[in-house]
């Protein structure tokens, strides 16, 4: 199995009708990976994560998850989104959860309970079980998002821009408890951005999508000491926003810290 | 004009002390209020009572056809043919929106079905209704599920294509399809719409089941309460006339306030409701 790729994509090209919006897509993720991809406003990167999570069909070509194709939505694909909607407004924070855990795994009753509480101890939210998600701060509802996701054992944590909506406050923490969960969950996230910081912070590779195109115009690795932030701002915005501020220095893939 | 004196501040006074009391009980004023002025009317202007009952006319025929068991056995009879009807209705309905929400094949007949019959006032299909089901409740039944299942169907329909993309992205990421995706998330997100289309359903229906009754006479062994307002008409019963007709709307005030407690407990308590 070593040399099978936990989650791959070959030669993907994605279209909305007559229009590809990714085309030739080809990328491999390992178990236990952290993967950003980043690309200026339409680039297709969330139209990427989608075919990953397999709400959309490649036209072309063909994604694998432990060497067999996607062909449908799973919860071993767990996804995260930017929408605060996606909890089921008539549950609780905890309901939520639970819910997720009886239609997706079968698991209900207290089993469900224990494991859904201990989901939401691990993203800091389980002082909020009992409120329903109109109560909660855009912060709390990604919390719960995230423990729904997560409760489900999935393979692969897919993110499309989950704390782009919050305050830069919550963000900068959310994203330093992401690492922490990373840690002591070593699930393979695949995460969607717009921010190099967060892309740096946040991946151990970061997949750089070309505008207008929807190809990969790299992908760089984080840790290599080297300035990757300011050469991602060099790639991604052009050659003169490439000197980083004074106090840049990347962040290494385990995340630690971009100052 | 004159200037302002200080008799103008009392009345402002007293304004506000109005608003400042129980809801409750500032519509249980405005009820009293109406009765003592039908009352005065009645008695002031000496009209024939053949006409038009006083409210005390009226509480003393009401006091003893509840006692005899006329009212309770006729709203029953009409409780039960509506609630019948309203619950094939609803499922009809609901079945409608669901299959509408999956296939565009079901939207389009959806769209047809309504364009076509929701103009038909459910009560023109009654004689029809006579012929396919004789003078049975079966018939009252039918008609009412008739004057119901567009209002559910539409309002149903409306609520599901609300529904974010992001909602039914979760839904299909948890693996839900088919009956669990409608009852596990379609229909409790789209709760908002279904209530406001009960809400039309019920008042509908009450309008179809008393027309329905009153054309239809006795069916089986008790009559219901458009029954028994023609029933009274026929003996010149007027106070009997004036207690069906307050029965009716007494119900309906009762229902409304159910559904009102039911939308507390549900769609504002999970913030999909601001209250009314």
């Amino acid at each position: 199995m070593a040399s099978v790729p936990h989650l791959c994509a070959q030669d993907v090209d994605i279209a909305y009708g007559d229009a590809r919006v990714v085309e030739g897509v080809s990328f491999a993720v390992a178990r236990g990976e952290k993967l950003a991809i980043i690309g200026p406003s339409g680039c297709g990167k969330t139209t990427l994560l989608k075919a990953l999570a397999g709400f959309l069909a490649p036209a072309r070509g063909a994604i694998l998850l432990n060497g067999r194709p996607v062909t449908a939505p799973g919860p071993d694909r767990a996804v995260v989104f930017q929408d605060f909607e996606q909890l089921f407004a008539w549950r609780t924070v905890l309901g939520n959860v639970v819910y997720a855990l009886g239609v997706a795994r079968g698991v209900r009753g207290p089993a469900a309970a224990t494991r859904a509480r201990r989901m939401l101890d691990l993203v800091n939210i389980a002082h909020a079980a009992k409120l329903y998600p109109h109560q909660l701060s855009g912060g709390m509802k990604q919390r719960t998002a995230i423990a729904r996701a997560l409760a489900l054992e999935p393979e692969v944590l897919l993110m499309d821009e989950p704390f782009a909506a919050l305050d830069e406050i919550t963000r900068s923490r959310m994203q330093i408890e992401l690492n922490e969960i990373w840690k002591r969950t070593g699930v393979t996230i695949v995460l969607v951005t717009h921010s190099i910081q967060e892309a740096v912070f946040l991946g151990h590779r970061v997949l750089v999508m070309s505008g207008g195109g929807g190809g990969i115009r790299e992908i760089v690795e984080i840790g290599s000491g080297a300035d990757v932030a300011g050469y991602l701002r060099t790639l991604l915005i052009g050659p003169d926003a490439g000197a980083p501020p004074p106090a840049i220095t990347a962040g290494a893939g385990d995340g630690r810290a971009v100052r | 004009m004159a200037v302002l004196s200080a008799d103008a501040r009392p009345p402002a006074r007293r304004i506000a002390a109005w608003g400042q009391l129980p809801t409750s009980l500032r519509y249980a004023i405005v009820v009293a209020a109406l009765v003592v002025l039908w009352q005065a009317g009645v008695q002031g202007s000496h009209i024939s009572p053949l006409l038009v009952s006083s409210p005390v006319q009226v509480g003393r025929a009401g006091w003893a056809a509840v006692a005899n068991g006329q009212i309770p056995s006729a709203t029953a009879s009409t409780l039960r043919e509506l609630l019948a009807g309203i619950a094939v209705g609803a499922l009809a309905g609901f079945a409608f929106a669901s299959l509408a929400v999956f296939s565009q094949a079901g939207h389009d007949v959806l769209s047809v079905l309504i364009a076509v019959m929701n103009p038909l006032p459910a009560i023109a299909i009654l004689p029809l209704a006579m012929i396919w089901f004789g003078i049975t409740p079966k018939a009252i039944v039918f008609v009412v599920a008739l004057a119901t299942v567009w209002p559910v169907a539409i309002n149903t329909d409306a609520g599901f294509r609300t529904i974010s993309p992001t909602t039914r992205m979760v839904a299909r990421n948890l693996g839900l399809r088919g009956v669990p995706l409608v009852t596990g998330v379609l229909l409790p997100a789209a709760l908002p719409y279904i209530l406001a289309g009960l809400q039309t359903a019920w008042a509908f229906g009450w309008r179809t089941v008393v027309a329905a009754e009153l054309v239809f006479g006795v069916a089986g062994s008790a009559g219901g309460l458009g029954w028994y307002i023609n029933n009274a008409r026929y003996y010149l019963f007027v106070p009997e006339i004036f207690v069906g007709l307050v029965v009716i709307s007494v119900l309906g005030i009762a229902v409304d306030s159910l559904f009102r407690v039911v939308e507390a407990r549900t769609v504002v308590r999970w913030g999909l409701k601001t209250t009314r």
